[in-house]
């Protein structure tokens, strides 16, 4: 039976606002839409017709989302790259973002590469890495095609450690290498001296002390962690300074009740300490995880993969698993340490954006009220900020609540319809590298995901829908 | 060129705040660079790496340290007093209000919200409004699509899909609707009533909702279906779908349709469920030829205010046979021309099918007789009756029910031609229409009479006003400023054409 008449007229009101105006003088209910066009042209728009109000979508996005909201990451272990994640060979090379060949790659991706074939020991100076690197022996991959990712350059080479986290719904695993602290770095395309003394330490004594604390706690939970960080001031992406303590706070008993010598505990303490971005790739990690869980639903919208290679950006989405959907990327804008502008900056580079992509990071911007000077200074500005991306979730994260607004689960499952419908494209925090290798990272701020990606990605899932 | 470093002991500020006053720091006048950091080592070694200390000072990481280049050392001395007073600063980013409310962006959103809503109202651009009705149909909503250039292949997709899932599409193109007396759209506040209106078209909604008012009479639904729904290609899905729900809607007691004359295997359609509606139904497809003996049951009225009449008569209205003036005749003498410039597409068409008999001939841009379109719409010849909201005249320029200058200037210009001597116009009160029109349209009227007059000729109005007495105009305060200055009214469109043909004839008679 018809519900249109005797049911006191709700009216949703989309286009002009003067008609909600009258009708709710006249005694009936208006509810306005803020609309504006879709983004994409005429193929975007028959994509959204096929897909909008789908009910096969609508349910597969609810089960890829469900499945996301259930994971249960458990930081597990230390392993090494080469051994631990399957399928990687002798001399691959991974790198954050879609794929991209040697001759295509950013400057601090490039710098990133010469460093990891030094560490490797394939090469012993700067030019025969280069040439190493272009000679077609090293095979280069995504970090996303080994379930790992990695912040800004993103490299991981066979030799290096990597943070190994469990679902503990399905077992699946997933890993990220450690982040080695602020300053010259490789993951900003740095490969000086310094920079492989670090990596070497990390790998001879910081992995193994925190490989036996985490056989003496077993596995960490992660998510509960990563909630208390939020409730802490992170936001999980630009700020870890709460999780990096949390983490070591969790770690510390065990790692001086394990047989780890008393020199190497404390270097390592000392080290985390000093590293407010220490829990980071633990973080994506554990967001890894849990999209790894949601991805593979046919007919899924929900992205599962938002990540940088410092060329090109690239989506996935749960319904079309292995397909990267890829656009140029731009530099981010945001505040740049003294000496630097947006004219020294790289366009944006990193698998980070796994944590917008989980509900974290710029999503959950309103948990962070130290760092809202990125989105203009105010607690409301970054509630705004928060609050922009309902437009374009499946839902809220119950595990991830955000004080400052009441304790409303964090914003999370993006669904690429409604980023095209609503013209609404996901905010990232990130960090900003100089477009040189070596240099480092020069800012911080706000960026946003490439419309593009998520154009192309709503109209090849329409071409798999009946 | 000066470089200073300066220590703020004990201060802690986070990262972000201080990359924001080292910024504005460095905006001051003579001031180069600035870097405001907490004086780790790690902060240190990148303040060295950019340059701008050759060789760092020892980590103090309890204290934030500020290093300025500048142009003197006066500069640099009021750049750490104005760091110094910032640090000092109670007063935070005060002044950033409230968070913004959160407006729901797509139909899904505002329904979640909103879960209760039945209908979606949808004006946004032709292009767009295919794709978001189809949305709402998905959601189960009913749609009005005020929208207009909405694709055949769209509306034909929407109607099927609304037919098979008992949802109602008004539109596209639909600028009307009265739903459990609110009005949608451009509509009038008509009593509440027993008639339930169907139509094709908005001002012919609006005419026959209007003439019921007049008559005491009141609405229980007004339905527009939308411009093309008779058409063979969409088989008049909308109009089919309102009479079912019109004939199970308890409160309903007559049916009223209007529409131009549909595709004839459309019309038998619409005619056999009309037929088997259980209730008395008026028809009244304008100008329509077909064979009314084949359907006994149903009432065919003439006119838009006849159909208002039947439908108040049929209901339990105690109303007088219907009676108006006749259409006089003979046709003037040639020379005398009546002009009829109106803002509602079915007024048009409603005086086009009147005068077209009488005067012999009619240019319009949507004529009778296709032999008499005009080959240029802004300029008249002969008797032309024309609907300047149509597209031909709107494109750019806002509609002339909401912003009456294009007809202002159509009236200006119809006065300048010596042979007019009579302007027909409609004047349409209600939601959506301009707050005052007799305001609106008075400077326009004197300024044609003063040219005529300034002519040694002289120019009548005529016009009928379709309004109520509760539309925020006010139909008798609108009637009153009109005939005030001295437009001859009548009290619908069709008396208005019959009016206006009886003073061209009185014009011609007396001049001859």
């Amino acid at each position: 039976m018809s519900n249109l008449f005797g049911q006191n007229l709700g009216v949703i009101n989309l286009g002009l606002d003067g008609f909600a105006d009258v009708i709710e003088a006249e005694g009936g209910a208006a509810a306005r839409v803020d609309w504006r066009p879709p983004a994409g042209g005429p193929d975007a728009a028959a994509a959204l017709a096929k897909l909008a109000g789908n009910p096969a979508v609508e349910a597969a996005n609810q089960q890829a989302f469900d499945r996301y909201l259930a994971s249960q990451p458990v930081l597990e272990g230390i392993g090494i790259a080469g051994e631990t994640l399957p399928g990687m060979g002798p001399r691959h090379i991974l790198h954050a973002g879609p794929p991209i060949e040697w001759e295509r790659m950013a400057a601090p991706v490039k710098g990133a590469v010469v460093g990891a074939i030094l560490i490797e020991g394939w090469a012993d100076t700067e030019d025969a890495a280069l040439e190493l690197a272009a000679g077609g022996e090293i095979t280069f991959e995504p970090c996303h095609h080994f379930d790992a990712v990695g912040p800004m350059a993103g490299i991981i080479s066979p030799s290096m450690p990597v943070v190994v986290v469990r679902d503990a719904v399905s077992g699946a695993r997933t890993y990220s290498n450690l982040n080695e602290g602020l300053g010259k770095v490789l993951r900003y395309g740095a490969y000086s001296g310094e920079v492989l003394d670090r990596l070497r330490w990390i790998g001879g004594t910081l992995a193994p002390v925190i490989s036996k604390a985490l056989e003496k706690t077993g596995g960490i939970e992660l998510k509960p962690l990563m909630a208390q960080a939020m409730h802490m001031g992170d936001e999980g992406h630009n700020r870890n300074v709460a999780g990096s303590v949390m983490f070591l706070k969790t770690i510390i008993a065990a790692a001086l009740n394990s047989d780890s010598s008393r020199e190497d505990v404390a270097a390592s303490a000392d080290f985390i300490a000093n590293n407010i971005l220490f829990f980071l790739n633990i973080s994506m990690a554990a967001c890894k995880c849990m999209l790894n869980a949601a991805d593979g639903v046919e007919g899924s919208s929900m992205a599962t993969v938002m990540a940088r290679n410092g060329v090109e950006f690239g989506l996935r989405i749960s319904g079309l698993g292995d397909r990267w959907f890829t656009a140029a990327v731009e530099p981010a804008d945001g505040l740049f340490f003294a000496g630097y502008s947006r004219d020294d900056a790289a366009p944006d580079l990193g698998d980070s954006a796994i944590t917008e992509t989980a509900g974290i990071g710029g999503f959950a911007m309103a948990a962070a009220p130290a760092i809202v000077q990125f989105v203009g200074g105010t607690s409301a500005t970054a509630i705004n900020a928060t609050n922009e991306m309902t437009h374009v979730t499946i839902g809220r994260n119950p595990a991830f609540t955000i004080p400052s607004l009441d304790f409303v689960g964090s914003p999370a499952g993006i669904d690429a319809r409604m980023v095209v419908a609503t013209n609404t494209p996901p905010v990232i925090n990130t960090g900003i590298a100089h477009k040189e290798a070596g240099i480092g990272q020069i800012g911080a701020g706000i960026t946003h995901a490439p419309m593009e990606c998520f154009e192309k990605a709503v109209i090849a899932l329409a071409d798999t829908i009946k | 060129m000066t470089t200073e470093t300066k220590f703020f002991p004990n201060h802690y500020r986070d990262s972000v705040a201080l990359m924001r006053m080292s910024a504005e720091i460095a905006g001051l006048p003579g001031i180069d660079e600035a870097s405001f950091v907490m004086a780790t080592e790690a902060n240190i070694a990148l303040v060295v790496e950019a340059g701008l200390l050759e060789e760092g000072p020892d980590p103090r990481p309890n204290d934030l340290m500020g290093v300025v280049t500048g142009s003197g050392a006066d500069e640099i001395e009021a750049a750490f007093d104005a760091a110094g007073e910032a640090l000092a600063s109670t007063e935070g980013n005060r002044g950033g209000g409230a968070a913004d409310a959160v407006l729901p962006r797509s139909l899904d959103a505002a329904l979640d919200g909103a879960p209760a809503s039945n209908l979606a109202l949808i004006s946004c651009p032709g292009e767009y409004a295919g794709a978001e009705a189809m949305k709402a149909l998905r959601l189960g909503l009913n749609a009005m699509i005020f929208s207009d250039n909405v694709p055949v292949e769209d509306e034909i997709a929407l109607k099927s899909f609304a037919a098979g899932n008992d949802l109602l599409v008004m539109g596209p193109d639909c600028g009307t609707a009265i739903i459990d007396g609110v009005p949608l759209g451009f509509a009038n506040r008509v009593r509440r009533g027993g008639i339930g209106v169907i139509g094709a078209s908005g001002t012919g909604i609006q005419e026959v909702t209007c003439q019921i008012d007049r008559r005491g009479g009141g609405v229980s639904q007004a339905i527009g279906t939308g411009g093309r729904d008779l058409d063979e290609r969409i088989g008049g899905v909308t109009m089919l779908k309102a009479v079912d729900l019109l004939a199970a809607d308890p409160d309903t007691g007559v049916i009223a349709l209007v529409s131009k004359p549909p595709a004839p295997a459309v019309a038998a359609r619409i005619l056999e469920k009309a037929a088997a509606a259980g209730k008395p139904v008026i028809v009244n497809f304008l100008g329509w030829r077909g064979d009314i003996s084949a359907y006994p049951s149903l009432t065919f009225a003439g006119s838009l205010e006849e159909t208002a009449h039947l439908a108040v008569a049929a209901g339990d209205g105690d109303l007088p046979p219907f009676e108006i003036d006749p259409m006089p005749s003979p046709a003037p003498a040639d020379g005398h021309c009546l002009r009829g410039l109106f803002s509602g597409g079915t007024f048009c068409h409603e005086a086009l099918l009147e005068l077209t008999p009488v005067l012999g001939g009619v240019w319009s841009t949507s004529p009778v007789d296709k032999s008499l379109t005009l080959n240029d719409p802004w300029t008249s010849r002969g008797h032309t009756v024309i609907d300047l909201g149509d597209d031909l005249f709107t494109r750019g320029r806002p509609h002339p029910m909401i912003d009456h200058g294009l007809r202002n200037e159509r009236i200006v210009k119809e006065a300048g031609d010596p042979s007019t001597a009579v302007v027909l116009l409609d004047v349409v009160l209600g939601h959506g229409a301009d707050m005052d029109p007799a305001k609106a349209m008075l400077p326009a009227i004197a300024e044609a009479r003063e040219l005529a007059h300034g002519g040694n000729r002289r120019i009548d109005f005529v016009a009928s006003v379709c309004g109520t007495g509760r539309d925020p105009q006010n139909l008798d305060r609108q009637e009153a400023a009109l005939r005030d200055a001295g437009v001859r009214l009548a009290p619908s469109n069709v008396q208005a054409a019959r009016l206006a043909a009886k003073v061209l004839a009185e014009t011609a008679g007396g001049a001859s």
